[in-house]
């Protein structure tokens, strides 16, 4: 079970009180209907999936009720970090 | 290729079972092959097997990273059926599942495929409203199902508890009677020796690094044993096919999960088919060697580390334990996880690709290992001819463009 660092309540609390919110900074069209299929399905299906660090949304639903971002590495499952939601990573990069 | 038999069991009794060949060759990697087959899992093995049986196209070799069957293939929990919602999907596992029930004649290898019956429990009205509708549509398809009663589930099943008092009362069930169990290594190995018999390589113990191309098309693979050259490659990698196709600078709808199962102890035996439920989440059977083979959900977060959290472990223990009070005693033996390459309409990719040459047969998800034979005879058929089997149309990458998606999500929710 992962323990998650919550940016809102600031403490630890187990994986169970969070749901997932898949991949983090994906901003929605603003002009949905210039798009082609191939844009409109880019941003509904096509997601980065990378095997090492990955910027990922949970949400915590047991305790603020808020989304956040995450760093996670996807190959140790280890969490580098945590940062509120409309701010930027302090760690990048796609090394697993 | 020596075949297996009675008299050969007895003929190499007599030499003390020291003189069986071997069941593949070891070889080293021919400099050019018509097809390259990344994946050494059942998929791949399949798809190997029917392109040289079917299409005579025997120049082959098939690159795995680790050992042959080593991933998905040997964590599964070996459930086949056929009951899918969808004409698409339905056909295409319907017609695995024929190919299953004559796989052992044909590999002259006991895959131990036992039609032991497939249960799909319903707990509340919309359950039984799903399994009406899905079984209905299988029955238009030609796949059997029926659905049943609390007591016919009772006959079937007698551990299990349907009492109308229970948290999650069991309603009824959907029963595919073809339904049932496969020896998940068996499958490979199976697989793996008829291809090897038609000339096909196996090469283990080497990672794909990358995938050449030159001028828009594939010219080989980059391994870590060196340069492979080949005219069409192949990419059966499940959980890694993202990680496959960023090396040919594509991307695919699917993200990578951990799904977990587990077995326990051996006991006598005493659940002789396959019961699961989307409702309470979780699925059991027993294997011949008398453990019961539990499988838990998808974990929610994306990895590759091939394994899971505990709680999702635990809740299918709890799940288990609700619907058969007896097993509660039970102590577990060992657990694990592999990793699933999940697609958002839970319905696999089989597909040309934007590259010429390159092929993808991912996006199986929870479910694949029943679709092993039809999705590597579809696949093989893909690949000979550069167009898709007629099966395989539906399940082309461009249906994330077109919109045209087939929402499995009802019948492979759990089912795996």
């Amino acid at each position: 079970m992962l323990l998650i660092y919550c940016p809102n309540c600031l403490e630890h609390r187990e994986e169970e009180e969070f749901s997932y919110g898949g991949e983090a900074h994906i901003a929605r069209p603003l002009n949905p209907e210039t798009l082609s299929d191939t844009q409109w399905a880019d941003y509904l299906f096509f997601r980065k999936n990378p095997r090492g660090i990955h910027h990922e949304m949970w949400y915590h639903a047991t305790g603020c009720r808020r989304y956040f971002n995450a760093t996670r590495n996807t190959v140790t499952y280890e969490i580098l970090e945590t940062y509120q939601v409309g701010t930027q990573p302090q760690i990048t990069g796609t090394d697993a | 290729m020596k075949r297996y038999s009675g008299f050969s069991l007895l003929k190499n009794a007599l030499s003390y079972h020291e003189n069986w060949q071997k069941v593949w060759r070891n070889p080293t990697p021919k400099k050019d092959y018509d097809v390259v087959i990344v994946g050494g899992g059942g998929h791949g093995l399949a798809t190997a097997y029917y392109l040289a049986k079917v299409h005579g196209i025997t120049n082959v070799a098939v690159v795995e990273k680790g050992y042959l069957g080593g991933g998905n293939t040997a964590r599964n929990t070996t459930i086949i059926r056929s009951n899918y919602l969808w004409d698409e999907a339905a056909q295409l596992y319907e017609l695995s599942l024929k190919l299953w029930e004559g796989l052992s004649q044909e590999l002259n290898y006991n895959v131990m495929f036992s039609q032991r019956g497939v249960l799909n429990l319903g707990h509340n009205l919309q359950d039984m409203r799903d399994i009406e509708r899905r079984v209905n549509a299988n029955r238009l398809n030609g796949i059997d199902g029926e659905v049943v009663t609390p007591q016919r589930i009772k006959e079937i099943a007698p551990l299990i508890n349907i009492s109308p008092e229970s948290r999650y009362p069991i309603l009824g069930a959907s029963w595919q009677p073809r339904g049932g169990t496969a020896r998940h290594d068996a499958v490979a190995w199976g697989y793996a020796r008829g291809a090897d018999a038609l000339g096909v390589d196996m090469i283990q113990q080497t990672e794909v690094t990358g995938i050449r191309r030159a001028g828009g098309a594939v010219v080989g693979v980059e391994t870590s044993n060196g340069f492979i050259g080949a005219r069409k490659v192949a990419c059966v990698t499940a959980g890694n096919s993202g990680v496959v196709a960023a090396m040919a600078g594509l991307r695919l709808p699917i993200e990578s999960r951990p799904l977990q199962a587990l077995v326990s102890e051996p006991i006598k035996p005493c659940l002789d088919t396959v019961v699961m439920s989307n409702a309470v989440h979780g699925y059991i059977s027993q294997s011949d060697k008398g453990d019961l083979v539990i499988g838990a959900g998808v974990d929610s977060y994306n990895g590759y580390g091939q394994r899971g959290s505990f709680h999702v472990v635990e809740h299918t223990v709890q799940a288990i334990c609700e619907l058969f009070p007896a097993f509660s005693r039970v102590s577990m033996n060992r657990q694990w996880g592999g990793i699933v390459d999940t697609c958002p309409d839970a319905c696999p990719i089989i597909s040309k690709t934007s590259v010429e040459g390159l092929y993808f047969n991912c996006g199986w998800g929870t479910g694949g290992f029943k679709a092993t034979p039809g999705s590597g005879y579809v696949f093989a058929d893909t690949v000979a001819n550069d167009r898709p089997h007629a099966l395989a149309e539906a399940f082309n990458l461009d249906r994330f463009n077109t919109g045209a998606l087939i929402d499995e999500h009802g019948a492979a929710g759990v089912a795996h």
